[in-house]
């Protein structure tokens, strides 16, 4: 796309098309295909031919994040300033301080910036702000940090507005589809240690039934792997999308709900009717399963704070593993009895 | 429909004695947690904190304080095991 020249040297002018591959990209790294090595290199772009007195936006060097943003800023004048942040997003990066005040300013002096614009504000994405300390950039290289909209989506209006956000571009949100995009991330993340649990699920069976033979091991085995997979849908599939809907605050709360509500669900449409101990095992198990995954999903939400999910896994998790353990034994119990 | 997480257990504090009224907490907050108000930063909305730390680390007059970390089962759980391997301090993040 060529190079526009500045103060500082050329700058590589970057398309606004978003191609297939791209989109191939997004979709890949959503279900975990090289989702930790989708980045573009650091450094300073252009978007159109901005000059001078252009905005300066800076952003991560996550390659879903650059995409996003020259598809939204298509049509525009403006300089893209993406910190090393190891293709990691800008949210997750500010959490960890690569998206930070130290690479800011390193940044800014290794791009020249200084001698590419003759304002000195820039652009930073209000989700950098927990790693950019602002008083701080300006004390060092003299440029403001204003903050801009969350997401990308709303900058064409921000930037058309004078650079200023409106208390909708400023707050965090997490409707249904937010919630529905990472159900891929939860189940990709499941999957490994499901793997191991449907293992130990026909071990167990392994042990208590009487007669070992594969048709015996499977009609003890695959129910309760089967049950296992509804669990897990409960709580990394159903919770999520019915998030405000489920009764409670905590996550494992509303996981067990789910859980609970599927487990009675199951004993009634199965074809013969089960007995009390599997009843028991089906009724502790399920919402047990639900509770954990659903606990897991608080990494993906806006607005659990760290402090909440340790109190949260401080009391949920002693009751799950005793509810494991107890549907476990029922289960064991009915088949040696 | 509003998404609210556990009440009473967020760790953020205001010390609105230091606070200068610059109104840069108001602008990084994602929840609108501050607001102010006749020139000094008040916490309007204490359990919306999420803990980001966005506002202690842009807070000129060092007038808020957070412990700050993701709100996230794994990162936690993570992090309770490093804590036994590295002595610990570490807060959690995303892997």
């Amino acid at each position: 796309m060529g190079w526009v020249e500045t103060g500082s040297g050329g700058v590589a002018r970057v398309s606004t098309d978003i191609t297939l591959p791209d989109r191939l990209g997004g979709w890949g790294v959503r279900w975990g295909i090289k989702r930790m090595h989708y980045a573009v290199p650091a450094g300073l772009y252009a978007i159109g031919q901005p000059g001078t007195q252009s905005p300066v936006l800076v952003s991560a060097n996550y390659k879903l994040t650059f995409d996003q943003l020259r598809r939204k800023l298509s049509g525009r004048d403006v300089w893209l300033l993406l910190l090393e942040t190891f293709g990691i997003n800008v949210w997750c990066a500010a959490g960890k301080g690569t998206f930070g005040t130290l690479e800011l300013i390193n940044r800014i002096d290794r791009t020249g910036l200084g001698g590419v614009v003759a304002h000195r504000t820039l652009i930073v994405p209000q989700l950098g702000a927990p790693g950019i300390a602002a008083h701080e950039i300006k004390k060092t290289t003299g440029f403001k940090v204003h903050y801009g909209p969350i997401r990308a989506e709303d900058l064409p209006k921000f930037l058309d507005r004078g650079m200023k956000a409106t208390l909708a571009m400023r707050r965090a949100r997490f409707n249904f589809r937010d919630r529905l995009v990472l159900i891929p991330v939860e189940l990709v993340q499941a999957w490994k240690p499901s793997l191991l649990v449907c293992l130990l699920i026909f071990l167990l069976s392994a042990v208590t039934v009487r007669d070992l033979n594969l048709p015996s091991l499977l009609s003890t085995g695959l129910p309760p792997t089967v049950l296992y997979v509804v669990a897990l849908v409960a709580g990394s599939v159903v919770t999520p999308i019915l998030l405000p809907w489920v009764p409670g605050r905590a996550f494992s709360l509303k996981g067990a709900q789910v859980g609970l509500l599927l487990a009675i669900l199951a004993a009634v449409v199965m074809s013969s009717p089960l007995k009390g101990t599997d009843l028991v095992a089906l009724m502790f198990v399920l919402p047990a399963v639900g509770a954990y995954f659903a606990l897991n999903f608080t990494g993906c939400t806006t607005f659990t704070s760290l402090s909440g999910v340790e109190k949260e896994m401080r009391i949920a998790l002693p009751m799950i593993i005793l509810a494991l353990v107890v549907g476990a034994v029922a289960w064991a119990v009915g088949r040696l009895i | 429909m509003s998404l609210r997480y556990l009440k009473d257990v967020v760790a953020l504090q205001l010390d609105e004695e230091k606070c200068s009224g610059c109104g840069m907490c108001t602008q990084v907050c994602v929840h609108g947690v501050f607001a102010v108000n006749e020139g000094v930063a008040h916490l309007v909305d204490r359990d919306g904190c999420m803990e980001c730390g966005a506002c202690a680390r842009n807070c000129p007059a060092n007038a808020v304080s957070v412990r700050s970390g993701v709100g996230c089962a794994y990162a936690v759980w993570r992090s309770w095991f490093r804590r036994k391997e590295e002595g610990g301090g570490v807060s959690p993040a995303c892997s």
